[in-house]
């Protein structure tokens, strides 16, 4: 019952501020109404007993959008993401496509004959959920994931306007870094 | 959920954990203070706390023109309440309000709503140092929030557990995890400095932007924020206990004794560092963060893996 009670709230305050990301006008706003969003459906995954993967995904999301709020600075140019702002484009396209594939997914989850449970839960479900995702392929999963890493420095190196050799000298020996901006930043 | 010896008691404690949370809180104020009035050459000065904090009750609230007043105030409530939620897995001798089997990931959830938080306060004031100081931790969090998570598994790997009472069970009649893991330890003393935006990480708020986040605060807004970063400091603080200190090992006196001397100790190791570590620069600490401290606790939980896989 009380479990009931919590799964709707959630589900309402999940949707809702999911809504309000294209509602509000304050960039701010929109992301952290789509965190507390998130954080919503973090609660739901707790509430299917899954406690790691439930505080993951919130530990997640909350980071992601403060990264966001780096990203908001970085990369908007003239900063409009600190003035009032419509949250859409391309309206029409999104609207179509978010219909559809609500209408997909939701059909799909009311008229598919969904199984009736055999067995009983296991003890951790983290575990038996992961095993039952990646199987066999945990070695491929963990190798792929430090290729990631890898991926992204190399990335963000090539990206990088200036180097190491540019900040510390072509020997890499300059005690004081040559910096226009302190932090490296861009000149 | 797990067995792990802790008697989980009845969600009515809450209170005297709140209690006691908020007892170390005033402590590091009333530490704080009393060592800058020794700074100045001043006698006592911990007496000026009630005043201070009666007349922030009574001050009238000022606001500024364009103000995001709810994200402002969800910003420094979050600081106030995000440290209750923290203490709720912490075992106090054989005693816990929560024994989560994933409390160590509970910590780090709970940390990382800070960057959130920080950044909403800074951010809603709609004023120029506030947001420089919200910036400001953001730059922080990104160098030392990683080396934190990398220093919260090292103690996980060697109990075999992510939960609180097992970590501090792993370490019963053995050595304490501070002794074979110090990298760890120092490191999370870093982050717990970082999230609680004290000491060396407290550029969000330094004077030389006026206050950063906090400028703009008045009134009660102010006294949450602040009391916020000092309940977290010694909810981090209570924290280490278990994770590095052997819980509530110690001779003679009861185990929830001890957890509180340990936590009062670290506390003030924390508080007093203070005026013994400058103040971290971001953009200097970023360099640190990624280029020392990452490494570090990275080489620190290869050598804890190795010997726990070694030991069998």
């Amino acid at each position: 019952m009380l479990i009931g009670i919590a799964f709707w709230v959630l589900a309402v305050i999940a949707v809702a501020t999911g809504l309000a990301v294209f509602v509000v006008n304050s960039m701010a706003r929109a992301t952290y109404a789509l965190a507390v969003s998130f954080i919503a459906v973090g609660v739901q995954i707790l509430l299917l007993q899954q406690n790691y993967l439930g505080l993951i995904t919130i530990l997640m999301m909350v980071m992601e959008m403060a990264v966001m709020a780096v990203y908001m600075v970085m990369f908007m140019g003239m900063n409009p993401a600190l003035m009032p702002m419509d949250m859409t484009h391309g309206k029409k396209t999104a609207i179509a496509t978010s219909v559809g594939v609500f209408v997909l997914l939701a059909g799909g989850a009311l008229l598919i004959p969904w199984p009736q449970r055999r067995g009983s839960p296991p003890a951790d479900l983290t575990h038996a959920l992961g095993l039952e995702i990646m199987g066999e392929k945990m070695l491929v999963m963990a190798v792929v994931g430090a290729v990631m890493v890898a991926t992204i420095v190399a990335g963000v190196v090539l990206a990088s306007h200036r180097t190491r050799y540019d900040r510390f000298g072509d020997d890499l020996r300059h005690r004081r870094v040559n910096d226009a901006q302190p932090g490296g930043g861009k000149q | 959920m797990t067995d792990s010896g802790l008697v989980t008691v009845s969600a009515g404690w809450a209170v005297v954990a709140g209690a006691i949370l908020c007892s170390l809180a005033v402590f590091a104020i009333a530490l704080d203070t009393g060592l800058t009035a020794r700074a100045q050459g001043a006698r006592g000065g911990w007496t000026t706390i009630a005043g201070r904090f009666a007349r922030l009750l009574r001050q009238r609230r000022r606001t500024t023109v364009a103000a995001d007043t709810m994200l402002w105030r969800a910003g420094g409530v979050g600081m106030f309440i995000g440290a209750f939620f923290m203490v709720a897995v912490i075992p106090l001798g054989q005693w816990t309000l929560a024994d989560l089997d994933v409390g160590v990931v509970w910590l780090n959830t709970i940390d990382v709503l800070v960057w959130a938080l920080v950044w909403l306060t800074g951010w809603g004031a709609n004023s120029t140092y506030s947001l420089i100081g919200g910036y400001r931790f953001l730059a922080h969090g990104l160098a030392y929030e990683l080396p934190l998570m990398f220093a919260l598994v090292a103690p996980a790997i060697a109990a075999g557990s992510l939960n609180v009472g097992a970590v501090a069970a792993a370490q019963d009649d053995d050595l304490w995890f501070v002794v074979w893991m110090p990298v760890a330890f120092l490191i999370y003393l870093i982050g717990v400095m970082g999230f609680s935006v004290w000491g060396p990480f407290a550029a969000a708020v330094a004077t030389d932007i006026t206050g950063g986040a906090g400028t703009e605060l008045s009134a009660v807004d102010r006294l949450v924020f602040h009391a916020g970063r000092y309940l977290f400091l010694a909810a981090g603080a209570a924290f280490s206990v278990p994770l590095f200190l052997g819980g509530g090992a110690g001779p003679w006196l009861p185990d929830w004794t001890w957890v509180l001397i340990k936590t009062l100790a670290v506390l003030a190791v924390l508080v007093w560092s203070r005026r013994k570590i400058p103040l971290m620069r971001p953009d200097r600490f970023m360099t640190i963060g990624w280029t020392l401290l990452l490494p570090a606790i990275v080489v620190q939980d290869l050598v804890v893996s190795v010997l726990v896989v070694w030991k069998g």
